[in-house]
């Protein structure tokens, strides 16, 4: 028993020593796939920090789904900054009051770093002649997308399909509805989340198009082969806007707002700009996006603040339950 | 208390504290707070969550296909336990510790496998697919991935009840002139029902929970391919956590009831043959049909 404590002792002794070393440790709560962007985004500000303020900072990770993680941060993962992949996720955090209400000015570009937007990935050569939205509402047309209710990536799908219909000409949220209608129908399935979406079309070879992240694009090149499949990207499609904030209540317990929000705010330096655009992620920096036009091809994009009026309202309007999307399945 | 001098093991009054505290904390203390949050919400708003159209398509998805894996799993677990059991064979071993593969695989694992496996171009699909027969991304799928995620449960619940079942048994009912499907009906089966029903409600519990290997099969297509652990995972996307607990709480009524009839059907097997011999009622039709 004594041996049993003795150990214990120690290993809580050395993990207070192991945090005491670095002047500051910093909690980053993120989304599953920026795993890549910030491991290597992690030393860049060490080093940075470190130069200019002449602190050690111990940087921690803490990866999942978007929603899933700001469940936690709310339920007390002291976490320092969430940076994620929705709006309302963290507008949720704010309803809470552990982050700012004004969280979207806190740092430029609505407090989001970088950006992506939704294209479609289509088989080799484009057999079906997939071009644009109206195509893949088709009769005959298979379309692979993750469930547009509980998953962020299907629900910029839907949000981009229904944005697209609006403004056609005559395009009225009846007719955007309707058009949705189409496309989900053309749906042989939703998948779990963006990769199962990912696996289902590259590997099992179902569908005509896949619709995801164009910065997912990239790893399907790395891991299937460049020459398999071709990107298409749509004549209007969804910014995705991929949101940070500082976690206000708990830098303040734990006295680390200086070091937090100069870890965000460094996203935006050059350095962070580039490791960005080095994930395939659209960075704001204009110059950046144009040395790496071969990534970025000009795009007309819409933000969701432009077309439904903030996050929350097009969560509201769509995905909550008895929503369009509902209403597309269920009659009553 | 004349029952106490004959324990031949000391120590009821702790062993009894221990369970009970073991038990609430484990099981009662999770399950009461979730009755607690779901009592937030009175029983008619709760009963109209559980009644929207999509609940009860996922209620019937979700209980029809983990009766069907639970059912397909009673009847050739049994086959794979008796074989297992009576017949010695090169490799038995390893066949025997393949049964318990699907509890040691990640369910996840095991959902992205069998989806690959049933894909229009998997190993398998490739040929059923060209038959009309189309398992993944449908209900089919479901139930191929309930069956395969239950499958240990009826097996080693029937392996150490057929062990127990002497092969003097037959060799009796057979030289007593009991015909083959008489010496199963009337001797064995008998013996082994009251385990086939709990290998069968253990099956079906485990099948109602399951989530991980089904949402990567199923295709999650709304009134279709939706299970209600999926529909609970979408009330939590919009924060709805009591909305997810109302439909928690509902599952587990209906699991909690079905699993007392079960319960109540083997206590009714078990003692039903309890005082007859089997043996002899079947000696005795045998001889009476000859006579």
């Amino acid at each position: 028993m004594t041996h049993f404590r003795k150990s214990i002792a120690t290993v809580l002794l050395s993990l207070v020593a192991g945090a005491a070393l670095a002047d500051a440790t910093l909690l980053n709560a993120s989304y599953d796939v920026a795993r890549d962007v910030y491991k290597d985004y992690n030393p860049m500000f060490q080093k940075h920090w470190k130069a200019n303020a002449g602190e050690s900072v111990e940087l921690k990770q803490s990866h999942g789904g978007s929603t899933k993680q700001v469940r936690a941060v709310a339920d007390g993962l002291e976490a320092d900054v969430v940076t994620m992949n929705q709006a309302n996720d963290i507008e949720f955090l704010a309803e809470k009051g552990l982050v700012a209400k004004d969280w979207a000015k806190k740092f430029p570009n609505n407090a989001s770093p970088y950006t992506s937007a939704m294209v479609f990935i289509v088989r080799k050569g484009n057999p079906k002649a997939l071009k644009d939205w109206a195509d893949l509402a088709a009769p005959g047309v298979q379309v692979i997308m993750p469930h547009p209710k509980n998953t962020g990536n299907g629900r910029n799908t839907y949000l981009s399909a229904w944005a697209w219909a609006l403004k056609q000409p005559g395009g009225s949220d009846k007719t955007a509805q309707e058009f949705v209608g189409k496309l989900l129908k053309n749906a042989p399935l939703f998948a779990a989340g963006g990769r199962d979406a990912t696996t289902t079309f590259m590997q099992r070879g179902m569908g005509d198009a896949l619709i995801t992240f164009e910065s997912e694009a990239e790893m399907i090149a790395k891991e299937f082969g460049k020459g398999n499949f071709e990107v298409i990207h749509p004549s209007l499609t969804m910014q995705t806007e991929f949101p940070v904030a500082v976690v206000e209540k708990v830098v303040d317990k734990k006295g680390t707002r200086k070091q937090a929000t100069a870890y965000l705010e460094y996203l935006w330096s050059k350095e962070g700009q580039e490791n960005a655009a080095q994930n395939y992620l659209r960075p704001r920096d204009a110059e950046l996006l144009k040395k790496y036009a071969a990534f970025f091809p000009p795009v007309k994009t819409f933000t969701v603040d432009e077309v439904f009026g903030g996050a929350n309202k097009a969560f509201a309007t769509h995905f909550k339950d008895g929503g369009t999307f509902d209403q597309i399945y269920v009659a009553k | 208390m004349s029952a106490k001098s004959q324990r031949v093991l000391p120590g009821f009054g702790l062993a009894l504290g221990y369970t009970l505290v073991y038990l609430s904390l484990l099981i009662l203390l999770p399950l009461g707070g979730m009755i607690l949050k779901a009592s937030e919400l009175g029983f008619g708003q709760i009963l109209d969550i559980a009644l929207g159209e999509r609940s009860l398509a996922a209620f019937r998805v979700t209980f029809v296909s983990s009766l069907l894996a639970a059912s397909i799993n009673a009847f050739f677990g049994l086959i794979v336990a008796w074989i297992l059991v009576r017949y010695s064979f090169p490799g038995k071993r390893f066949v025997d510790a393949l049964v318990d593969l699907p509890f040691a695989l990640p369910t996840a694992v095991a959902g992205i496998t069998l989806a690959t496996l049933y894909a229009g171009n998997g190993w398998l699909g490739q040929y059923l697919e060209p038959l009309g027969v189309k398992v993944a991304y449908t209900p089919l799928g479901i139930i191929v991935a309930l069956t395969f995620i239950t499958l240990p449960f009826v097996v080693r619940t029937l392996q150490p009840v057929i062990e127990d079942i002497e092969t003097e048994v037959e060799e009796a009912a057979a030289s007593l002139g009991a015909s083959r499907w008489q010496t199963f009906v009337k001797a064995i089966f008998p013996a082994i029902g009251p385990a086939l029903l709990t290998g069968f409600a253990l099956a079906f519990a485990r099948a109602l929970g399951e989530f991980g290997s089904v949402i990567f099969i199923a295709g999650n297509l709304p009134l279709i391919s939706e299970i209600v652990p999926l529909l609970i995972i979408s009330k939590l996307e919009q924060y709805d956590v009591l909305g997810a607990t109302a439909l928690a709480v509902v599952m587990l009524a209906i699991s909690f009831v079905l699993l007392l009839v079960i319960n109540a059907l083997q206590w009714w097997a078990a003692n039903r043959h309890k005082n007859s011999e089997p043996l002899e009622v079947a000696a005795g039709k045998t001889k009476a049909g000859a006579a």
